[in-house]
């Protein structure tokens, strides 16, 4: 039996995965380039050692950990998110399954890739398989790791199978010979027969259930790295559910990005993913948001309330010591972002006079609060004064709410550009926050004098090359397979079709 | 069983560096350049640094003056944290309660470093060179038991090592007694730096056996544990000044 498709979605879908136009060509150069330096230089840290990095004693985890639990926390985003939406059988999702599942699949490869190259011999990565001690935390992890990669891998092949059935059936006649070969294999001679239906989609329901737990698993167990240890700073039971938060919270913010990226990449995507999802979804950022500010806000009072001789000098050293900047710029980015995606759901859409709601208003506002922020970094001995320090904090808080106030009206009327800077903010700041999770507990250790870390131009590259490394699959990916769920939109039209009559 | 314990007498403690040196010699821990050595990166299995560490504004300046130094070897604990946490069992406790570290075996994740309270763990990150002939004058001696790589043995870039109370002598002096046909007693084996101790401040035998010294002075008043808090019950003591 052959399949059928809807005209459209074949023209929009499937035509553009057979156009190798020139922009597919310059993104690609443009990611070689991006990732290049990153990988040779990588090269040289396996010749040289881990000595060309900025990692010291005690300072023996830097920026690839941050990386590696970054990564992490956006892969365990994608598929779960998917997967609790299909449970609640969520309509809107079936534009975002797609890209969502894959991000995961690409975001745990980078992650693993993260810590073999923070390895001082990943030439003996195979040990961990040979003498695996079960009892270890990082064996917990490289078993999670592993089992959520194939399970994610698992689940979104089974959504991809009646696509990859579809495109065997309606791939062009210019198409090439190996493509269609392997649409062929891939599609395990999908006909698209009732009891297949049946099967799969038990099948996927199955895969969903089991996701969500092993999903919630991998980043529990990351958090286990530091808070099994004896260290100040990680030793807590609130790191678990905090890591969990936070990953779902970043997913999400990749999720719009990634789904941004595809619709300005191929601009018939803009019918499928409309802006109601971006309004669905932002629901749940921002209640993942504000469970974020509670864990945050749990952390930092207990540890600076109580003031204990070791866990202290940690705590202290985010709110005014030397990761102040990383630490009072994740919160103001998180609340920026919370900013960016409550105001516009409250304000009316009326034009207004008010100078407190002007575009212009909150540019300046803006730009002054980023001076002075930069002032306070840099503690210039001429501003060292109490009281001038605390005249510049107060300028900034005003200024910062004038810059938030100033832009609602603006973000108002362009929901999904305002939603993409949101979730660049929440990118960016949870990527401070794993690096104040990390870092202050280093360099303050107990027995070792207080040290400081500054990646090294090796870290800096190969976290750039690591996120241009994401892109590549990303891009690559969606030049095989449609990165939307072309049958589940289908069904998606049925039932509202059979909803209507 | 014999339960290998030294006990370092902080009152007798001169802070000569003497120990140092002769761990770094027995146990061919490379010099590193001072660049290097600002960074964080010198290797020293048993070091001697000044307490407390994280001086206060009050007490840094004459005459506030307080400084202890102490000097400090791995702690073998008994429920070690770095033996915990690796995923590999490079690194284990024997028997006879010495932790060892197998060059072998580490992968280089770096997991003990990070979850020793004590910082007794180095990493090479690095090759490790010798000065000209420095090299010549390295202890030959290694410790090498299927396939494990162990003791003063050369370290490969990219993996951990530690103080091993010098376990490759207790081999030897094992080896010893049986070339001349006789018991091996515990008193027969000291590492390095309680053989060099100028004040004669370090000791070392077994802490099973009541008559000896160590176990003599670990019930002194005197006697405490360094960060008995992180509940890795370290098994090197110290007699506290004063």
């Amino acid at each position: 039996m052959q399949q059928t498709i809807n005209l459209h979605d074949r023209d929009e879908l499937i035509a553009p995965l057979y156009q190798f136009d020139r922009k597919f060509w310059t993104t690609l150069v443009v990611l070689i380039v991006i990732i290049a330096p990153g990988m040779l230089l990588y090269a040289r840290q396996l010749v040289l050692g881990l000595g060309v990095t900025d990692l010291n004693r005690p300072v023996f985890w830097g920026a690839y950990l941050v990386n590696f639990i970054f990564l992490i926390g956006i892969a365990m985003a994608g598929t779960v998110i998917s997967a609790v939406l299909q449970l609640l059988k969520v309509n809107w999702r079936r534009p975002i399954t797609r890209i969502a599942e894959s991000l995961t699949v690409f975001g745990l490869m980078t992650a693993g890739l993260q810590i073999i190259m923070d390895m001082g011999r990943p030439d003996r990565l195979v040990f961990t398989l040979l003498y695996g001690r079960l009892q270890a935390p990082l064996l917990w992890d490289i078993a999670s790791l592993t089992l959520y990669l194939l399970t994610a891998i698992f689940a979104l092949y089974l959504q991809l199978i009646p696509d990859i059935a579809l495109l065997r059936d309606t791939s062009p006649a210019s198409a090439p010979l190996w493509r269609k070969k392997l649409y062929s294999i891939l599609s395990l001679g999908w006909t698209g027969a009732k009891e297949q239906w049946r099967r799969l989609e038990k099948a996927i329901t199955v895969v969903s259930v089991f996701i969500i737990p092993i999903g919630i698993s991998l980043h529990t167990v990351t958090s286990w790295l530091f808070s099994t240890t004896v260290q100040p700073g990680w030793k807590s039971t609130i790191l678990g559910p905090y890591f969990v938060v936070g990953a779902i919270f970043s997913g999400i913010g990749l999720l719009f990005i990634a789904t941004t990226f595809a619709r300005q990449y191929n601009k018939h995507l803009k019918e499928y993913i409309t802006e109601s999802f971006y309004t669905n979804l932002g629901w749940i950022f921002i209640v993942m948001s504000a469970v974020w500010f509670y864990f945050t806000l749990n952390e930092t009072l207990v540890v600076v309330t109580e003031q204990e001789t070791l866990e202290f000098p940690v705590m202290a050293s985010k709110l005014f010591g030397e990761f102040a900047p990383a630490f009072w710029g994740m919160i103001i980015l998180m609340i920026a972002a919370t900013w960016i995606l409550v105001a516009p759901k409250f304000v009316s859409d009326k034009p207004t006079r008010n100078p407190l709601f002007q575009t212009a208003t909150g540019l300046v506002a803006t730009a002054i609060s980023i001076v002075i922020f930069f002032l306070l970094w840099l503690r210039l001995p001429a501003l060292a004064a109490p009281a001038i320090q605390s005249i510049l904090i107060f300028a900034f808080i005003v200024l910062f709410i004038f810059a938030l106030l100033g832009v609602t009206k603006w973000m108002k009327t362009r929901i999904i550009t305002s939603t993409v800077i949101a979730s660049a903010f929440v990118l960016f700041g949870m990527w401070l926050e794993r690096w104040n999770i990390l870092l202050p507990t280093l360099t303050h250790a107990r027995l070792i004098p207080y040290t400081t870390y500054n990646p090294t131009i090796t870290e800096i590259a190969v976290t750039i090359s690591t996120f241009g490394i994401l892109t590549l699959m990303f891009v690559v990916f969606y030049k095989f397979f449609p990165s939307i769920s072309i049958w589940e939109v289908e069904e998606g039209r049925a039932l509202e079709a059979d909803s209507t009559h | 069983m014999t339960d290998w314990c030294m006990v370092i007498d902080l009152e007798k403690c001169v802070a000569c560096q003497g120990c140092s040196i002769a761990c770094r010699f027995e146990n061919n821990t490379p010099a590193v350049s001072p660049q290097e050595s600002k960074n964080g990166r010198a290797i020293r299995w048993n070091d001697v640094f000044p307490l407390p560490l994280h001086i206060a504004p009050d007490q840094g300046e004459y005459p506030n003056v307080k400084t202890h130094y102490i000097t400090r070897p791995c702690m073998h604990c008994k429920n070690a944290p770095c033996v915990k946490v690796c995923p590999v069992q490079a690194t284990f406790t024997d028997e006879e309660g010495i932790v060892h570290q197998n060059y072998n075996r580490c992968i280089g994740c770096r997991f003990c470093t990070v979850a020793c309270p004590y910082g007794v763990r180095y990493f090479n990150w690095f090759e490790p060179k010798w000065e000209e002939t420095l090299a010549e004058y390295r202890n030959p001696d290694q410790l090498s038991v299927n396939g494990s790589l162990e003791g003063p043995a050369v370290r490969p870039t990219g993996v951990v090592e530690k103080c091993t109370y010098c376990v490759h002598r207790l081999v030897k002096a094992r080896e010893q007694a049986k070339v001349e046909g006789r018991d091996f007693r515990p008193d027969e084996y000291v590492p390095a730096c309680v053989q060099t101790c100028t004040g004669k401040a370090r000791f070392f035998g077994d802490l099973d056996d009541p008559d000896s010294t160590v176990s003599q002075l670990s019930k002194s008043l005197r006697a405490i544990h360094l960060l008995e808090d992180s509940g890795a019950h370290p098994k090197t003591l110290y007699l506290a000044e004063g």
